[in-house]
């Protein structure tokens, strides 16, 4: 069952969100609630299923699925609400959350604290303008992951790779291991976009040859891709003419980037750095927006899932910290109003521990003139807090009352106060 | 005997060390370039025997995914990956499967196991 108020809401349980909500929990969050687009928790990780991860945190050298699935069965046991399949459709500054899912239909709640953690997504085509028909069997290198990994069928037989990103080298390997030919890995840039250690082990290991300051000239084919037109770069990053050389194959895979997905910040009202795509963060990896909170490939795209944890935690263990805070502040927080012939007060609230540094005054404008001594009073509910005499209240005098720090306990028993002006 | 270099890039984590290691004949003299001890270790391992951790996805009936992924739960003769590839294809697992479940034992008589990495729960019990 899904509640109306949580301490900390979480949007995606890739390892940011993981390590939000485990962390949140840990710090003294009492709901924690985690709302995740996919069917099942682990968000990229569980088509990762390569390893290399884990080595910073646990010294071990782990699957993504088997990272993802360590801090999945530590979620298990914490006591966290998670709503699957679900779509985050819509978040407000003041942290109302709107999701959609089959299983709970359209819901709304309030959260203490939001931690945004939607992490990022592939470029496409598009993104990257690449000319040429609009055939069938041009796939990002992430989808075409998913694919083999999850759903369990191959996207194509001859490949060639754009992008010498990580994720790019990786199904080099993936679609060798499946029994495909990759014919070509093309990098524009100078160099290698992804790490070195996956130069070794994804291309030099099965003979896959990487061409540096090459791209896509255009795409051939018209239902299927039936080849790709490669050409050279310059300097000027433009394509140098007589370098063209036509790649027969069915599938094109682009690994060209990835980008902070941030749709929901700026519904948030969210500051975004032009530069990371992600929102400006401060140490606490809290927005520009108080109480709402970001961490892991929302805000910069990583290289390594360990850190990616690591922001998660402190971003999580921040945002408990907030809600506890704000639970706090909302139970220490007294609220003034205007009893009988008194039209308003200022301050219209007060923090109860504030009188354990000084008396308070408040001031307010009576309703009526009385023209004789009356008892200005602060009650709670039938209890008099203080009180003060004057001889008469006109309207257009206002009138001051202090409560005495003498009243402290009085004061810590009321959740409202109210101020009334009465003949003596 | 004349001296011979050998430029290695070290997979044993991100960092990538750029190794350079001087033979003599068959035996190592020096190795530099690494940042620490395992790159030592990649290097005498890549010569002689090299090794890599083999992940891939093994068929599974009746779970929530048609395939579970797994990995060798250490590193496995380079030539024989294709040969373990092979043998993962031939087997067809029932959900429910759980992390770490051994998938093949002693593969190909390497002494080293194929292990589930993650849980695939069967379709009956996710809904």
């Amino acid at each position: 069952m899904l509640k109306q108020k949580y301490d900390v809401i979480v949007i995606g349980a890739g390892p940011a969100g993981l390590a939000a909500a485990i962390e949140a929990k840990k710090t003294g969050a009492q709901d924690v609630l985690v709302i995740e687009r996919a069917q099942e928790l682990g968000g990229i990780l569980q088509q990762c299923i390569h390893n290399g991860f884990g080595l910073q945190i646990f010294k071990k050298d782990l699957p993504g699925p088997a990272y993802a699935q360590r801090f999945i069965d530590e979620l298990a046991g914490l006591h966290v609400d998670t709503l699957l399949d679900a779509m985050a459709i819509n978040v407000t500054s003041e942290r109302h959350v709107y999701a959609t899912s089959r299983w709970s239909g359209f819901v709304e709640m309030d959260t203490r604290a939001l931690v945004l953690a939607m992490g990022c997504r592939e470029r496409t085509r598009a993104q990257i303008a690449l000319p040429g028909t609009r055939p069938a069997g041009v796939y990002t290198a992430g989808t075409a992951q998913r694919f083999v990994n999850i759903e369990g069928f191959m996207p194509g037989k001859r490949f060639v790779i754009l992008g010498s990103g990580d994720i790019g080298m990786i199904m080099a390997r993936r679609l060798t291991f499946e029994g495909a030919k990759v014919e070509r890995v093309l990098e524009i840039m100078p160099f290698l976009t992804g790490l070195t250690r996956n130069y070794v082990q994804c291309l030099l290991d099965y003979d896959i040859p990487l061409q540096l300051h090459h791209t896509v000239k255009r795409i051939i084919g018209n239902d299927r891709v039936e080849a790709i037109e490669s050409v050279q770069i310059d300097e000027q990053r433009q394509p140098i003419p007589g370098t063209e050389e036509t790649i027969p194959c069915d599938t094109l895979l682009l690994s060209v980037g990835l980008i902070p997905e941030n749709e929901l910040s700026r519904k948030a009202g969210v500051s975004l750095d032009p530069v990371t795509g992600g929102p400006f963060v401060d140490e606490k990896m809290q927005t520009s927006v108080p109480g709402i909170f970001a961490a892991g490939n929302v805000v910069h795209v990583y290289d390594l899932v360990d850190w990616v944890t690591q922001a998660g935690l402190l971003c999580g263990r921040n945002a408990a910290q907030y809600a506890i805070t704000e639970r706090k502040n909302h139970g220490r927080q007294v609220k003034m109003k205007a009893g009988d012939n008194v039209r308003y007060v200022v301050p219209h609230v007060l923090d109860k521990e504030s009188l354990a540094e000084s008396a308070q005054r408040l001031q307010m404008r009576v309703t009526l003139p009385i023209e004789e001594p009356v008892w200005v009073e602060v009650m709670n509910g039938e209890e008099r807090v203080t009180r003060k005499a004057e001889l008469y209240v006109r309207p257009g005098e206002m009138v001051n009352i202090d409560i005495p720090q003498s009243a402290y306990d009085a004061v810590q028993r009321a959740s409202e106060l109210s101020v009334r002006v009465v003949r003596r | 005997m004349t001296q011979e270099h050998k430029k290695l890039i070290c997979i044993t984590c991100p960092r990538g060390c750029a190794l350079d290691v001087t033979m003599e004949g068959e035996a190592v003299i020096k190795i530099e370039g690494n940042s620490c001890k395992r790159g030592v270790d990649y290097a005498m391992g890549e010569l002689k025997d090299p090794r890599r951790i083999v992940t891939t996805t093994a068929r599974v009936r009746g779970g929530v995914h048609p395939l579970v992924p797994v990995y060798t739960e250490s590193p496995i003769p380079k030539p024989r990956i294709f040969d373990l590839l092979a043998e993962i294809r031939k087997i067809e697992l029932k959900a429910p499967v759980k992390f770490g479940d051994v998938v093949i034992e002693n593969a190909l008589g390497t002494g080293v196991n194929v292990l589930a990495s993650r849980n695939i729960p069967a379709k009956s019990e996710a809904s």
